[in-house]
């Protein structure tokens, strides 16, 4: 590892678009970017210190001001609290002495919140110096305390304790589970990697790749469900000096966490399609945008990526094609919900604040860089080699006829087996719940925060593009569970901690929906109320991206499928409410002035 | 003029270089759609969403979009009308915007938007966030309560070796524009005019100087916003 911040500005050869590497690697050399280095960086790149501090800024996992030797940060999403994460919490506190934003006065403990870590399986769970610790209990928080101040190193933080799969590796050595519990074409055992690569690829033009795919149906696995086929072919056809492929491993949408079980147990799979990407469209770079959450499996995917260069399954003239050659190196993220957005990610990828740009241009004609570019998710990278592997044809014989295939599932909250459930699209909901033993239901999540809230009388209805939508998160509420409280606020606010901040609409509406909420929790509601929130809801979609256009789903959607949850808050027999106590407000200026409220002068 | 391609814009027939962008294009043909974050000549980042207008049923910045032929372009609709209202309220209860006391009053964009919106009372409940004023810049005064966030200064504003003296910071609702503290110990008379000219409120204000023009003087006194488009 570098010892210097010139070092590590040297090794990324002084580039600005690789700030975000410079900035990472800085932070994990001294605990946090100060004065100094920021100066240091502005220099070498030519930047103002307001710049470079701009990009600081704006990522979780960055800071200015030092974060601890051991910088513990606890998932505070709504499953997690449903799991106790609140006990952790409060542990914590008592037992380090500090409030969580706060590090302790000898620097060695810090304690953050941090969104959904993709954790939601195994929670409650926190990051701890890049390694996840799960299935957090008071005892644990203790243990770990402790053996923190008596100077005990991570792994011995960690003490064995791996999850299943491959976390054991050496590589990996980590407390994660991948939880796989039904296995499908992408999960399966049965596929050799590399045979689609060694075997088809060199009988097999570019351009029939990109029809097979076609062929299938297949569409994205991210959420936005764009034909993945044809925008490959978009790529291909766009003008440019490179064509890049980028495969979107963000994975933040709270609630999902099937990206991590794939990366984890078939990372060679998804390198496989992205190689296959790369010859689709004429492209020999390939990139993973990483969720800096998953930083713990590095050297892990380095060492994967090194076996298949060895293999020639990666590298030059790979399987004998003459010219065929791509590579794939990774890049991280450093908390920021919205660099899962295709355009925010290529911003975060030169360098920049995840900011998503305005479209058209789509990527696959201005991308990284501003060249042609393909983002696709994880999965579908994945599924692509199975497609090509067995053929078009044969994929639409999985799910149904507009949405083919299989889909993984990340299922958690109040159910018995929470994990990852590979499916063929075209399952309801009822089966699910009845897969996962989830009884008393009460209300299911589809699609995380950004998707809709279904009560019973919805789940007959089936996954997929044309019904329930879903890049894969399901979260499970059970009927004890206090819906508005502990999921609609805690979505809000979700939203509210994760705008890019751009759009005036996003950056300031879900803040302004989310203190009507808190007004009728609070019992101060009134029946207009509910009218303002679903018109004011409309006027976020008029914002830049996905983010802001679906930031007050929580709200409208429940207010849609749980409106006699709001109706039980409200005053029943006011029409208005001011807002607040006009007697109280008098009283306490009183007090300052020192005079002596005089109330009802006429009566 | 080879490049002539033809759209609509509320059913009037239109035309306009190809890669127009819409907003511009409007104008051209005597169509006002009203800008906050824009800057003509300036790459736009639509930031605002004022020039909101709905295509093919989806909404669409105008100052972002190029036409293209064929394109029906829907501007003055209720519905859309509502939307940059709202907007515009959101944008002023987000902030604190007190117009009598502020030097850019007649000539600031968001109050000749809100009296051509005719804003009465925003129907959103007033956040009047703890904001500061920072005044550490010998040449400006940057007052956060002002600032919309619509990104003009940080695009615009580069000293001669290209570097940005304004910049964000932190994002979402905490989001800032603030001032490079060593860049703004050396800005120029001229970055100072012009930091203050480009941007549309009060936020960015040359010290030692001020209330200059007379009302009765000021940009949108006698010309409100839009006002000099006319079909
Ligand atoms: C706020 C936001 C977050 C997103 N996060 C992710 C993500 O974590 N992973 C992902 O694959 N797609 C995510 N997407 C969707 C991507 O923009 C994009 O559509 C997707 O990566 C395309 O890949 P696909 O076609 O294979 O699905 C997100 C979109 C938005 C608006
Ligand atoms: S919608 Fe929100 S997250 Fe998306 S660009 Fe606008 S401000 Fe940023
Ligand atoms: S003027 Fe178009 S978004 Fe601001």
């Amino acid at each position: 590892m570098e010892k210097s911040v010139k070092q590590i500005i040297a090794k990324y050869n002084t580039n600005q678009t690789r700030l975000m590497d410079i900035l990472i690697d800085t932070q994990e050399l001294q605990g946090f970017i100060g004065k100094e280095a920021v100066s240091d960086i502005a220099d070498a790149l030519n930047m103002s210190q307001a710049d470079i501090e701009q990009t600081i800024t704006f990522y979780h996992f960055l800071s200015t001001e030092p974060r601890g030797k051991f910088a513990i940060y606890l998932n505070d999403s709504a499953v997690a609290i449903m799991y106790g994460q609140r006990a952790i919490k409060e542990t914590f506190e008592k037992e380090v002495g500090i409030k969580f934003g706060q590090v302790t006065n000898d620097g060695l403990i810090g304690l953050f919140n941090t969104a959904c870590i993709g954790m939601n399986d195994q929670e409650p769970a926190a990051i701890i110096n890049n390694r996840v610790f799960t299935k957090l209990t008071p005892y644990r928080v203790r243990e770990i305390v402790r053996y923190m101040r008596e100077g005990k190193n991570m792994d011995e933080l960690i003490n064995e304790s791996y999850g299943d799969g491959k976390n054991h590796l050496p590589s990996l050595k980590s407390m994660v589970s991948s939880n796989i519990r039904r296995k499908g074409m992408i999960l399966s055992d049965s596929y050799i990697y590399g045979s689609v690569t060694k075997n088809i690829l060199p009988g097999i033009s570019p351009e029939a790749v990109i029809a097979e795919i076609k062929h299938s149906n297949m569409r994205g696995r991210g959420g936005a469900g764009f034909p993945t086929g044809l925008k490959w072919e978009f790529c291909r056809r766009a003008k440019g000096d490179k064509h890049y492929v980028i495969c979107n491993a963000d994975e933040g949408e709270p609630g999902t966490f099937k990206d991590r079980v794939i990366l984890t147990e078939k990372p060679e799979l998804v390198f496989e399609g992205m190689a296959l990407a790369g010859y689709a469209i004429g492209g020999d770079e390939g990139i993973l945008y990483l969720r800096y959450e998953y930083r713990y499996m590095k050297e892990y995917l380095e060492d994967v990526l090194a076996v298949m260069r060895k293999n020639n399954v990666l590298g030059e003239n790979i399987a004998g094609i003459e010219g065929f050659t791509f590579d794939i190196r990774i890049q991280f993220g450093a908390g920021a919900y919205v660099c899962g957005e295709e355009s925010a990610l290529l911003e975060s990828l030169e360098g920049k604040r995840g900011e998503p740009r305005d479209k058209p241009p789509f990527p696959v004609e201005k991308g990284y860089l501003n060249q042609p570019t393909i983002i696709n998710n994880v999965e579908t990278f994945a599924t692509a080699v199975r497609i090509i592997e067995n053929g078009g044809e044969w994929f639409t014989q999985f799910g149904t006829e507009d949405s083919t295939g299989t889909k993984i599932l990340s299922i958690s909250g109040d159910c018995m087996f929470p994990g990852v459930y590979e499916v063929n699209w075209g399952f309801n909901v009822e089966d699910m719940l009845d897969m996962v033993g989830a009884y008393n239901v009460q209300a299911v999540q589809v699609g995380g925060p950004s998707g809709t809230l279904i009560g019973p009388d919805e789940f007959h209805r089936t996954l997929g593009y044309s019904d329930l939508s879903t890049g894969g998160s399901m979260i499970i509420f059970n009927k004890q569970r206090d819906l508005l409280r502990d999921v609609v606020l805690n979505f809000m606010e979700f939203f509210i901690d994760e705008s890019c901040g751009s759009c005036s609409t996003c950056r300031n509406m879900p803040e302004v929906m989310k203190n009507k909420l808190v007004r009728i929790l609070n019992g101060n509601g009134v029946k207009s109320d509910l009218t303002d929130l679903k018109a004011w809801g409309k006027v976020l979609l008029a914002s830049r991206c996905g983010l802001g256009q679906t930031a007050g789903n929580p709200i409208i959607s429940s207010l849609k499928n749980f409106r006699p949850l709001y109706e039980e808050l409200l005053q029943k027999e006011k029409e208005f409410d001011q807002g607040f106590d006009l007697e109280a407000s008098v009283q306490q200026s009183c007090r300052y002035v020192k005079r002596i409220p005089k109330f009802h002068l006429h009566e | 003029m080879s490049n002539l391609i033809k759209f609509k814009i509320d059913n009037k027939e239109c035309m306009a270089e190809k890669g127009t962008y819409i907003v511009d294009a409007a104008r051209e043909n005597g169509i006002y759609i009203p800008t906050l974050c824009n800057m003509p000549g300036v790459k736009p980042k639509g930031s605002c969403r004022v020039c909101t207008v709905k295509i093919n049923g989806r909404l669409m910045t105008s100052c972002t979009t190029p036409v293209a032929d064929g394109m029906e372009i829907e501007s003055s609709a209720a519905e859309i009308q509502d939307i940059r209202k709202s907007i515009i309220e959101l944008i002023f209860v987000s902030g604190n915007h007190f117009c009598p006391s502020c030097e850019k009053s007649g000539s600031c964009e968001l109050q000749a938007l809100g009296y051509l919106y005719q804003m009465m009372v925003p129907r959103f409940p007033y956040d009047f966030p703890l904001r500061k004023v920072d005044a550490s810049s010998p040449k400006i005064i940057k007052d956060q309560n002002r600032c919309i966030q619509c990104k003009r200064c940080i695009k615009t504003i580069k000293d001669e070796q290209g570097r940005s003296l304004f910049a964000f910071r932190n994002r979402g609702h905490r989001i800032e524009v603030v001032l490079d503290k060593e860049l703004g110990l050396m800005m120029t008379e001229e970055m100072a005019d012009l930091a203050m000219k480009n941007c549309p409120v009060g936020s960015i204000l040359k010290k030692e100087k001020g209330f200059d023009i007379a009302i009765g003087r000021r940009k949108y006194d006698h010309e409100p916003i839009g006002s000099t488009i006319k079909l």
